[in-house]
């Protein structure tokens, strides 16, 4: 696209320079003999009414037909960029005079202003480019505005304003920098619409007078005998759509390569293979999920990370496990990939994955779809991102039940009251009327439990549900989420980087590290019994609140491994205060130390209390 | 003067103990300061007659629920939001209201870290670019001596020289946010208001800014305000905290006495809502579960502000009527309830 976009612009601007040079004294030699004629060897497009051959006109003109288009945007963009950025600088009541005056020319289409501006400014060339210029302007100022109030709203500006900035400064440094990018892509497809528009006008007769011509002119001079030839009218519609295109393609172009700014990433060769580790859940009857050796590969930038690696896992009905691990470690990924909502491009691969018995794998499109819509259901951190802003909560909770279990209105909304009312929100059917941002986010989140319960799905998977939430609120949604779980034996993938919260709440633990699973261990042995460097050191992080404010918890040295990262060995190896040799060399498998208790290392702690909590507990009175 | 007002439960020895730097009063001083807000239905106030004092070289954590106010407040400090009523002072020096040159000096004295550290760097700016213009915001430095300050603030805040170069989208959080604190400190503010510095940071990192905020704070003897809903983090910098609701401060209590010595209901319930890794021993005491949404600040209910919800208040308890009529908050007392746990943590209540 980048190269077709250069080419056509490059042809013309070449065509813009040298057409009045080459074809400028044949397109202006009037012809008595050879008026009006059609398309013949001579003159590819015919003449007209004064025997000027029409192709000479045409490429000769290319000049005359960009150059007003690209005049009058800059002076739009130009008027509309000061408009719009003073906005940013005024104080509050100047700012919204200037906001509602910009919207009032916003109401007008623009077009219509450019043509009442050029009668205003008197018909010709001159007086299109001036309103085409008064009419893109408002555009430009609005765009300007949003942008600048994007930029003034963030942190890092309010951080510059308490540094004590002036103004000036905020401007040039803060504020241009994020909106000049969005402005110069505006400005090129701006290029493109002007041109039509100003041909437009000189069709009309507003824009360039004879015997000064343009691709316009001679647009509408072609039209008046499209019926016996169409070529002369055909011909310069083409020219038009095709600069226009040009410009509408460079914008395109300009706003890719602006989107695909990563920071430079290293390039890295395909993975070597590890050993994947098997399998050993016993296949109990009522297992709901299963899935071994799960890995998710992404491209990111011009590499491939793989964020989840080898990870198994199975879930039994009514169980709620944790799944935990800091930013990074692959926990969200594994979940979106166990409900196919892994990000574009993403790729997800398994040795096993059964879900309500089923074989994931060979299940078609349309079946997968229709066994996660009935059987599985996800909480996500932000309930705001989970509901359609723009539908009422009642369409949202009751689309699904009646789409996939074929339950009338009446009584899928009357089930949406009961599940409602299940999630202790009062007024249900105020409640139902109303739009997500109308809620607060303890509110939300409760009405997601209620969606996500509406379909009674075997598995609910949530995401961080509390982590937006204060901790009054967090312990109501864990509290709706252990009930949800008993009254329908909904099997529960809680997934959280607060250790406290999973061990407070669910029945099992799998920590999560690098992209695997380290350690597997039951809820209520997380205090003293983990066995794994990494599980410890997350225990001994939380501090309690009767901690003695003098003794800092250890910290951890060191990154987190890289996603994109080859080394064959154990992924905590780096800031692992236990490693050996071995653990350089071969990566641990996650094997069992007794039926409930699984870990990954070379070398597990051993299984004292103490070591694993330091005066975290102490209990007062 | 003590971290907080009303100085009960502040022991003397161990504010000696600490290197306080400046003199009395020194630090930061907030009388009765209220704050409104145009809300859709009219003004909304989302501060209300808070008076705290934090004297040099010493840390209050502020904390309480979204929508309590204390972001609001914390802006109001730094500047970027007017009070409507009430004093702010610094070191004694008042806020000055007017002239804007005067605000722009303000920034001098007193500095935010802000919460969000992906938000908090101009993404486009390099760290050394960032911090050389924080260095200079008030002081004439030339190339020399910028390179040299920002290499001093790398330093300070236990980065590598090798980050200047970098952007913040080639940072960790636990770095950026790092560099955002060092560039806080580029102008050696006397107070440093931290608001929710940690909530966005993974637990291994998190421990980590923390010690380095107290080591900060030892060397450099700033005044501290620790905003945070995470009661642990509070703990484990302040020495004394101050809880909010709805706008105003309904406790202020030393760290030694906390959790148990915890006296208004709502602090109580905040602490009894922290998960505890030991199931079914709760730190803060028996739990506490909160009815109802927190009230809408434009309209807050009458007389305590809190007895909607109080699990020890009026809908749970007979007799205690009085919660709702009459409110129970004064400018001066520490606890703002007509039924207060009593100081030691017997359970009167239970
Ligand atoms: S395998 Fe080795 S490096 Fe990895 S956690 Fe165990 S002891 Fe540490
Ligand atoms: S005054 Fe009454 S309602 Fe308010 S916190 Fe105290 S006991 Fe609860």
């Amino acid at each position: 696209m980048g190269v077709t976009a250069l080419a056509m612009l490059a042809s013309l601007a070449v065509l813009a320079v040298v057409g009045p040079v080459l074809w400028g004294p044949a397109a202006d030699r009037p012809d008595p003999s050879a008026v009006l004629q059609g398309p013949t060897g001579g003159h590819p497009l015919g003449t007209d009414h004064l025997g000027r051959d029409l192709l000479a006109r045409l490429l000769a003109s290319t000049w005359s037909s960009l150059l007003p288009a690209v005049t009058a945007t800059l002076l739009g963009a130009a008027a509309g960029v000061t408009l719009g950025a003073l906005t940013a600088v005024v104080g509050g009541r100047t700012r919204r005079l200037l906001g509602a005056f910009i919207n009032l020319l916003l109401a007008f289409p623009a077009l219509l202003v450019a043509m009442f501006f050029a009668v205003l400014f008197g018909a010709g060339a001159r007086g299109a480019v001036f309103a085409l210029a008064v009419a893109c302007a408002p555009g430009f100022a609005r765009l300007t505005q949003t942008l600048a109030a994007g930029v003034a709203g963030t942190d890092f500006m309010a951080a510059a304003r308490v540094l004590g900035l002036r103004r000036h400064r905020l401007l040039r440094r803060h504020v241009l920098p994020h909106v000049a990018e969005p402005l110069l892509l505006n400005t090129t497809v701006a290029v493109g619409s002007a041109l039509v528009a100003l041909s437009g006008l000189s069709f009309l007769g507003l824009g360039a007078q004879p015997p000064s011509y343009d691709w316009g002119l001679l647009l509408s001079q072609g039209l008046d005998r499209v019926y016996t030839e169409p070529l002369p009218a055909v011909a310069p519609g083409i020219a038009i759509v095709y600069a226009g295109v040009a410009f509408q393609l460079l914008g395109e172009v300009l706003a890719k390569a602006a989107t695909r700014q990563h920071p430079p990433a290293r390039q890295t060769g395909e993975p070597a293979a590890s050993p994947a580790p098997t399998g050993r859940r016993p296949a109990g009857a009522d297992l709901l999920l299963e899935v071994a050796d799960l890995r998710v590969a992404l491209p990111a930038g011009d590499r491939t990370i793989r964020p989840v690696r080898g990870v198994s896992l199975a879930l039994r009905r009514g169980e709620m496990v944790g799944l935990v691990g800091e930013s990074g470690s692959g926990k969200s990924l594994t979940a979106l990939a166990l409900a196919d909502l892994l990000p574009d491009g993403a790729r997800a691969t398994w040795s096993a994955h059964r879900f309500l018995g089923a074989d994931v794998g060979s299940l078609t499109r349309r079946e997968r779809h229709r066994q996660l819509a009935t059987g599985m259901a996800m909480i996500f951190q932000n309930p705001a991102s989970a509901f359609n802003p723009a539908l009422r909560i009642e369409t949202q909770l009751t689309e699904a039940v009646r789409a996939h279990h074929g339950i009338p209105r009446e009584q899928a909304v009357e089930q949406a009251r009961v599940q409602l009312q299940r999630v202790a929100l009062p007024g249900e059917r105020r409640l139902l009327r109303s739009r997500p941002f109308q809620l607060s986010g303890g509110q939300r989140q409760r009405v997601a439990i209620a969606a996500a319960s509406m379909m009674r799905p075997d598995l609910v998977i949530a995401d961080e549900p509390t982590t937006a939430l204060d901790v009054t609120v967090q312990r109501q949604i864990m509290d709706l989420l252990r009930r949800v779980r008993r009254d329908d034996a909904t099997a529960i993938l809680f997934i959280s980087h607060d250790i406290a919260l999973v061990a407070d709440a669910c029945d099992r633990v799998l920590v999560m590290y690098g992209g695997t699973i380290v350690e597997s261990l039951p809820a209520r042995a997380l205090a003293d019994g983990a066995r794994h460097p990494y599980t410890r050191m997350l225990v001994a992080s939380v501090r309690g609140l009767t901690a003695d404010r003098e003794s800092s918890p250890p910290g951890l040295g060191g990154a987190p491994p890289d996603p994109g990262g080859t080394a064959p060995g154990c992924p905590f190896l780096d800031r692992c205060p236990q490693r050996l040799d071995r653990c350089a060399a071969e990566i641990p498998v996650l094997s069992a130390l007794d039926p409930h208790h699984e870990v990954a290392c070379w070398r597990p702690l051993p299984p004292t209390a103490s070591s694993g909590r330091p005066e975290t507990e102490e209990c007062d009175t | 003067m003590s971290g907080v007002r009303g100085p009960g439960g502040l022991p003397e020895q161990s504010r000696g103990a600490r290197g306080v730097r400046g003199a009395r009063g020194a630090g930061l001083a907030l009388h009765d300061v209220t704050v409104r807000h145009h809300g859709p239905y009219g003004p909304v106030t989302a501060v209300d007659g808070v008076s705290l004092e934090i004297a040099r070289g010493r840390t209050v954590g502020l904390v309480g629920e979204s929508g309590s106010g204390k972001s609001t407040l914390a802006r109001a400090i730094v500047g970027l939001d007017r009070p409507c009523a009430g004093r702010i002072a610094i070191d004694g020096r008042e806020y000055p209201v007017r002239r804007a040159a005067d605000r722009r000096r303000w920034g001098r004295r007193v500095q935010l870290v802000f919460q969000d550290p992906d938000t908090a760097l101009d993404p486009r700016m390099t760290v050394r670019q960032s911090l050389a213009e924080a260095a200079g915001a008030f002081a004439r430095l030339d190339r020399r001596a910028r390179e040299q300050r920002v290499g001093e603030l790398l330093e300070l805040v236990g980065l590598d020289a090798g980050c200047a170069g970098r952007l913040p989208g080639q940072l960790s959080g636990g770095q950026r946010q790092r560099v955002a604190v060092a560039r806080a400190l580029a102008v050696d503010p006397a107070v440093l208001v931290a608001d929710e510095v940690t909530s966005a940071l993974d637990v291994s990192v998190r421990a980590a800014l923390l010690g380095m905020l107290r080591e900060l704070q030892r060397r450099m003897g700033f005044a501290m305000l620790f905003i945070s809903h995470d009661l642990a983090a509070v703990r484990q910098v302040s020495d004394a905290v101050a809880v909010m609701y709805l706008g105003r401060i309904v406790e202020t209590a030393s760290n030694e006495a906390l959790p148990g010595g915890a006296r208004h209901p709502y602090t109580r319930t905040l602490l009894s809502a922290v998960p505890s890794l030991h199931t079914g021993r709760r730190p803060g005491g028996e739990a506490l579960p909160l009815s109802g949404e927190a009230p809408d600040p434009a309209s807050p209910p009458a007389g305590c502000r809190f007895h909607p919800r109080c699990p020890v208040g009026p809908s749970r308890r007979p007799g205690r009527e009085v919660c709702a009529v009459q409110d129970p908050w004064d400018e001066t007392a520490r606890v703002a309830c007509h039924f207060p746990y009593p100081a030691g943590d017997g359970p009167e209540h239970a």
